[in-house]
């Protein structure tokens, strides 16, 4: 059935279609639209100082990097607990299954509250690590656990389905042919499961770079050591000057949608090559 | 390299797939496990391969136990109903996969892999990815996969249940001259007795994970063994004759085969469907037979009918729509095997 | 028969991991679950129940401020979340029941909210509606409060959880397909009818679990509410950022008070979308039997 049949039997099309442009232009465009212009309005001089200032540079950096350690993390512990939970079966599987989510659910700021509770000194893991020399909450490692937490369930559930979804007659071929488990898992199973790695580890990424209200509990905010680049936006605006705020917030923008450009172009690359 | 199958049981939970069966595959010998759906067939592939493991009985490959030994020390070639290619490697990659996790040296790799595209037709597409190609070349290629490492034995299951009719037509034909070329023990699943009686060289019935029949499909076919087989069977004729200059000469029934258009005259098999033959009461000038009617059974929409051609000594089954009226032979399976 | 019964079969199939990877695997993960969300969870409502069952309820009743925060986020959240089905119900219909120019564009663009910074989305919000804002002296000329108050509250909140109810909707009903709507049209039914007694109930599941997603999402909400809000204690804060001030206050029973009440709804949000999941896998399950049996129903 063609939908274009649809447009004449169905009704609702061109009211649906119509609030839907409506809401999203009142709602998302025109606030993004205005930010933009806004920064435009800044003369090139005024724009270049707010976003290459030592502060916001150190901000871009802690921000991207931290993003990126902490998505290259998930990758890891998602693969594995994806795996676990689709190849094993055990009584608290739909228990834990159901877990993964809860960074999705628990507000951010609980999220930070109790993360940055958890690793100080007398906490419930801080007493362990502290007096080994970690530091888990006021420092650059409290972003990167917090942003951990808050992009896992993006890659478990991005890899959970491509697992189920993997016939397990190619392992038995590659058993066939002689491939031992170790074999079969890194030339078989890891090649064919690596684009949607490519896809969780974005969204992971996407979801990290903006992250704010868990990493203001547990990062201390410190300038030019661990502050992340919305931080700084709050804090410029806390100082009315909100140009510079707004040159910041246009650059960290950018990154967003870039990357956000990227997981669209590796999805349709992926469906490409998996027709 | 035989292999024999001794007393083996499986079951899954309640079920069970097979019930103290044994049998033997003769060295170098092509065949077919043919059989309804739940018969035990693929189960009994997958424990000869060690896909799966056996409750009791052992399998030897000539007389070595391997029982107990793991798939990836069998040394099988396996092919899977649905290909089950790497579809993030190339054609190439796919069929060197064995050699590679054998660390073959790349050169020997390379030589082994294109010997192999010429086997199956596909060179050229070495660079392929799996989903570039059509179904019946991905079978191709996970043919020439399981045959990089020279299996002691080539396992197939199903191999053209996925396939449409015309390039399984085919794909049956190459793998029967294949077999023919390279002469490894192998063994195929099917629930196709056409299939089974055209490419295989023995034949294995099955029902309820017991063996009803094994033999050749001559013996099966002129003395099915009790009535599960004969009703299995019923509506495939057979014809022995011989063929050249393109006609086909089935003892009293001669009849064109183009095909075939060498002079030189060649024994041949002909299997007809029941539904090709056609009832009539007079000789209408097309090619024919004359036999009497032993039993009609008009069963739902078709009328089983079987006959006897005395003259011949050939049994004939035939089934057509009540006052239909086919035009005799619409096509003749042919398998031009046998002694020159 | 030869005794093979009794020989140990200790090979696994050929897609099973060796026991040993498989125990360190599941223990492995087992700690990640642990240390990464189930201690977290736990840590809340020990940290929060600490001091005994009286002080909790004091210092989530006794406290004006915090019961202040609690009845915002009672007004805020439902606000944004009304406002997101709708808009969810009118683009998955859009979306997955025509073709039309533009449309993979259109749907890129409702996920837009999930990449950009809540940060970013308040500061863009104060930039229209503020007092140097481009409507700001329009808003101050007619006496309308939008920054530093509920309204902007509200539109940050349903910025930020925009695409959740689409998002579920869109694949839920693509699935459908639209067969049984057309079958309702031809059969004579109005546009309100069809959607009333056709898609309603087959989405009703789906929906039910984007609004209550949306709703944790919209109560749990920070960043953006955080800029446009202002901070005003007793006014314009919400639970989340009552729990920021009561943290930063070193008032941490009071900060973990708050925060237990969010994770609780962090909780039953999971607990809906199980028993939904349970839920839909039985129903096909007995659509499968129903169709295996002759498919009388």
């Amino acid at each position: 059935m063609t939908t274009d049949v649809n447009r004449r039997v169905l009704p609702g099309f061109a009211l649906s279609l119509g609030y839907t442009m409506f809401y999203l232009s009142l709602l998302v465009l025109i606030p993004i639209f205005a930010g933009v212009v806004k920064a435009s309005s800044l003369s090139f001089q005024n724009f270049w100082d707010a976003v290459s200032g030592d502060r916001a540079v150190a901000a871009y950096t802690l921000t991207v990097g931290a993003s990126f350690v902490s998505a290259a993390i998930d990758i890891v512990i998602g693969v594995l607990v994806a795996w676990v939970l689709v190849r094993y079966q055990s009584p608290l599987k739909g228990i834990f299954d159901a877990l993964v989510d809860l960074p999705f659910a628990l507000p951010t700021a609980v999220a930070g509250l109790v993360y940055s509770d958890l690793y100080v000194e007398n906490g419930w893991l801080g007493r362990f690590l502290v007096p080994l020399g970690i530091q888990g909450a006021y420092s650059r490692l409290g972003i990167v656990l917090v942003l951990t937490f808050i992009g896992f369930p993006f890659v478990v559930r991005t890899l959970q389905p491509v697992l189920e979804n993997l016939e397990t007659d190619i392992e038995e071929a590659a058993a066939c042919l002689g491939a031992n488990r170790w074999q079969t898992v890194t030339r078989v199973l890891l090649p064919a499961v690596w684009p949607a790695t490519i896809t969780a580890f974005a969204l992971a990424f996407a979801r990290a770079l903006g992250e704010y209200g868990s990493v203001v509990f547990i990062s201390g905010n410190m300038p030019y050591r661990t502050e992340i680049a919305p931080v700084l936006i709050v804090a410029r605006l806390e100082e009315f000057a909100y140009g510079e705020a707004t040159a910041i917030a246009v650059v960290l923008l950018v990154i967003s949608l870039v990357t956000l450009f990227l997981i669209n172009l590796l999805e349709r690359w992926s469906k490409q090559s998996h027709a | 390299m035989s292999i024999s199958v001794k007393d083996v049981t499986k079951r899954f939970g309640d079920f069970v797939a097979l019930d103290h069966l044994s049998v033997e595959v003769p060295s170098g010998a092509l065949l077919a496990l043919l059989g309804p759906s739940g018969s035990g067939k693929t189960t009994l592939l997958r424990i000869i391969a060690g896909l799966e493991v056996a409750d009791s009985g052992t399998v030897l490959y000539e007389d070595e136990d391997v029982t107990n030994s793991r798939v990836r020390d069998r040394n099988v070639g396996f092919v899977f109903q649905h290909y089950a290619l790497f579809r993030h490697m190339t054609v190439f990659e796919n069929i060197a996969f064995g050699l590679r996790v054998r660390h073959t040296p790349k050169a020997q790799v390379k030589e082994r892999v294109h010997e192999l595209l010429k086997l199956i037709q596909l060179e050229g597409l070495e660079r392929s990815l799996p989903s570039q190609l059509s179904g019946g070349q991905r079978q191709r290629v996970a043919l020439a996969r399981a045959l990089a490492v020279q299996p002691k034995v080539l396992l197939l299951d199903e191999p053209f249940g996925a396939l449409d009719a015309k390039v399984r037509q085919e794909l049956r034909q190459w793998l029967r001259r294949l077999h023919e070329e390279i002469h490894v023990t192998s063994v195929f699943v099917t629930h196709d007795q056409e299939e089974a009686f055209e490419v295989a060289d023995r034949v294995v019935i099955m029902n309820k994970g017991r063996i009803e029949q094994a033999g050749t499909p001559q013996e099966i076919f002129e003395q099915p063994a009790n009535p599960f087989v004969m009703d299995f069977l019923g509506n495939v004729n057979v014809f022995h004759g011989r063929v050249s200059g393109g006609r086909a000469d089935l003892g009293g029934l001669n009849v064109e085969y183009p095909e075939y258009m060498d002079r030189e005259s060649r024994e041949a098999t002909a299997f007809v469907r029941s539904h090709e033959l056609d009832i009539q009461r007079v000789r209408n000038g097309r090619p024919a037979l004359q036999a009497n009617i032993v039993h009609i059974n008009p069963a739902g929409q078709v009328v089983k009918v079987r006959l006897h051609a005395e003259q011949f000594g050939v049994w004939l089954n035939s089934s057509s729509r009540p006052g239909g009226c086919a035009s005799s032979f619409r096509t003749i399976k042919f398998e031009g095997g046998g002694d020159e | 028969m030869p005794d093979t019964a009794t020989t140990p079969r200790n090979i696994t199939a050929a897609h099973e991991d060796p026991p040993a990877v498989r125990i360190a695997l599941i223990a492995t993960a087992l700690l990640i679950m642990g240390v990464l969300i189930v201690v977290p969870l736990v840590n809340v409502f020990y940290q929060a129940l600490a001091g005994g069952l009286r002080l909790y309820f004091e210092n989530l009743l006794g406290d004006p401020d915090t019961l202040h925060s609690v009845k915002l986020t009672l007004i805020v959240a439902p606000a944004a979340v009304l406002a997101n089905i709708v808009f969810g119900v009118a683009a998955a219909w859009a979306i997955a029941r025509f073709k039309f120019p533009g449309r993979a564009l259109l749907t890129a663009f409702i996920d837009l909210p999930f990449a950009v910074s809540p940060v970013v989305v308040g500061l863009f919000l104060v930039l229209i509606f503020g007092l140097q804002g481009f409507l700001g002296p329009w808003l101050r000329a007619h006496d309308i409060k939008v920054i530093f108050a509920i309204p902007g509250l509200i539109i940050a909140t349903a910025f930020v959880t925009f695409p959740v109810v689409a998002r579920e909707l869109i694949p839920l009903m693509e699935a459908i397909g639209a067969d049984e709507e057309i079958a309702a049209v031809s059969l004579g039914a109005r546009g309100w009818q069809m959607f009333r007694r056709v898609t309603l109930p087959n989405i009703k599941w789906g929906l039910l679990y984007g609004i209550i997603l949306c709703n944790a999402r919209a109560m749990g909400e920070f960043g953006a509410v955080a800029v446009v809000s202002g901070r005003i204690s007793g006014q314009t804060d919400t639970m989340p950022l009552r729990v920021e001030k009561l943290f930063q206050e070193y008032n941490m029973p009071g900060a973990f008070a708050v925060a237990s009440v969010l994770a609780s709804l962090a909780v039953v949000t999971l607990l809906v979308k199980s028993a939904l999941e349970w839920k839909t896998r039985s129903d096909l399950a007995a659509a499968a039997r129903e169709a295996s049996e002759g498919g009388q129903a």
